[in-house]
């Protein structure tokens, strides 16, 4: 007797660290929140500083972000699809991941 | 703490609070005073008396200071009234909240009116805030080696000014150049002379999860292992912490903008809110007082009037 597999026919299930398909960043408790995004080429990412203290977005292979202080943002298009990891130069222990894809 | 650093540190309280008190007080201090030619004396170092300011923050918003620029006008005041005019008075760090040309400018000026025998500085992070410290140096790392740091001597002692803010690796960093500039320093000195360290961020493991220490400070200290007595004061926490290892006592100052959270009592360090009518309790000035008899420095913090 062939029993059915119920696993089988589920959907796999989404990694707990897979990338939010967001193009938004909150910048929180000196935390990038998500730290990791994925985006297609072509979109632009904004990042929000809602902390208190002020922060920076300095993406790999790009001019560092000017500081951003409480409720001000910056914004950044990726071109090219990779992997490219960030970090604010004032809080260097803050680091996140924008993953872009081809289109 | 040892025994001596808890006798200068009671005898130093009992200078505080009044008044009255701090006329004695300056009378004590009267023999600290810079400039004219001090008389060949068997000693080989003086009483001196400075004062530590930090974290200052110009350029900051938010409710934790409104007015950043008044709390440090404030903070001046309070150095340009003290009884004893300091032989000098160090700025740790964190002189801006964003390092704009406009903020250094304001920071200057300001400096500038502080009644002392000199003023110094050593950058924070926020002086560099892309990792540019072009800025910074621009106008205070004029006579400064590398990323800003140098050293001077005054009544015998020894100081340090050391960058540990400037390409950050989540906590404080010296860097190897720096640390060969430290040994070639330090070569020529005594092991009698008395050592002061400033640094913005703290050269002892205060709270590594918020970044307040820094990774390389047991080298540049292991250089410093063969001095009598080594004081490293630093700014960056916001608040007062003391800690005394062998020959090495540590001092962290307030800010003159805003307090942060203790170690571990927040989610994360940055600035922190208190109610208006008390903020000038929470951030001040420190007052520095090197005794030639016990070849310490004693610190009194005093918050802002």
């Amino acid at each position: 007797m062939q029993r059915p597999s119920l696993c089988n026919d589920m959907p796999a299930a989404m990694p707990a660290s897979a990338p939010a398909a967001t193009s938004s960043v909150d910048i929180v408790n000196f935390a990038f929140t998500p730290a990791a995004i994925t985006i297609k080429s072509g979109a632009a990412v904004t990042w929000t500083n809602k902390d208190a203290d002020a922060h920076t977005v300095a993406i790999t292979g790009a001019p560092v972000s000017r500081p951003l202080q409480t409720g001000e943002t910056y914004v950044h298009t990726f071109g090219q699809p990779g992997t490219y990891s960030y970090i604010c130069t004032i809080h260097p222990q803050m680091h996140g991941t924008v993953v872009v894809t081809s289109t | 703490m040892a025994e001596i650093d808890r006798r200068g540190f009671l005898k130093c309280m009992a200078w505080a609070g009044t008044g009255v008190a701090w006329t004695v007080a300056g009378g004590l201090l009267s023999g600290c005073e810079l400039g004219g030619a001090s008389k060949p004396s068997a000693r080989r170092t003086r009483d001196l008396y400075f004062v530590q300011i930090s974290d200052s923050h110009i350029g900051f918003r938010g409710p934790a200071n409104q007015d950043v620029t008044g709390t440090f006008g404030a903070a001046i005041d309070q150095i340009n009234a003290l009884a004893s005019r300091p032989g000098f008075v160090m700025h740790t760090g964190d002189l801006t909240h964003t390092s704009t040309a406009a903020e250094f400018d304001t920071v200057k000026q300001m400096m500038s009116t502080i009644k002392a025998g000199g003023t110094f500085q050593v950058p924070g992070e926020h002086d560099a805030v892309t990792g540019d410290d072009q800025a910074y140096l621009g106008i205070f790392g004029k006579s400064a080696t590398g990323s800003g740091y140098y050293s001077f001597d005054l009544a015998g002692v020894h100081f340090l000014a050391l960058v540990n803010s400037v390409a950050t690796q989540g906590m404080g960093h010296l860097g190897q150049a720096q640390l060969d500039w430290i040994r070639k320093d330090l070569s020529g000195l005594s092991s009698e002379t008395p050592i002061v360290v400033f640094a913005h961020v703290p050269l002892f493991a205060m709270y590594p999860a918020w970044g307040w220490s820094t990774n390389d400070a047991v080298q540049a200290l292991s250089m410093m292992k063969r001095f009598a007595a080594v004081t490293c004061l630093n700014g960056h926490v916001h608040q007062v912490m003391s800690k005394v290892e062998g020959n090495v006592t540590f001092h962290t100052a307030r800010a003159t903008g805003f307090p942060q959270p203790k170690p571990g009592e927040a989610p994360n360090p940055g600035p922190l809110t208190v109610p208006s009518n008390l903020l000038h309790q929470a951030i001040g000035i420190a007052e520095a007082r090197f005794s030639a008899r016990t070849g310490h420095v004693a610190v009194i913090d005093d918050t802002l009037p």
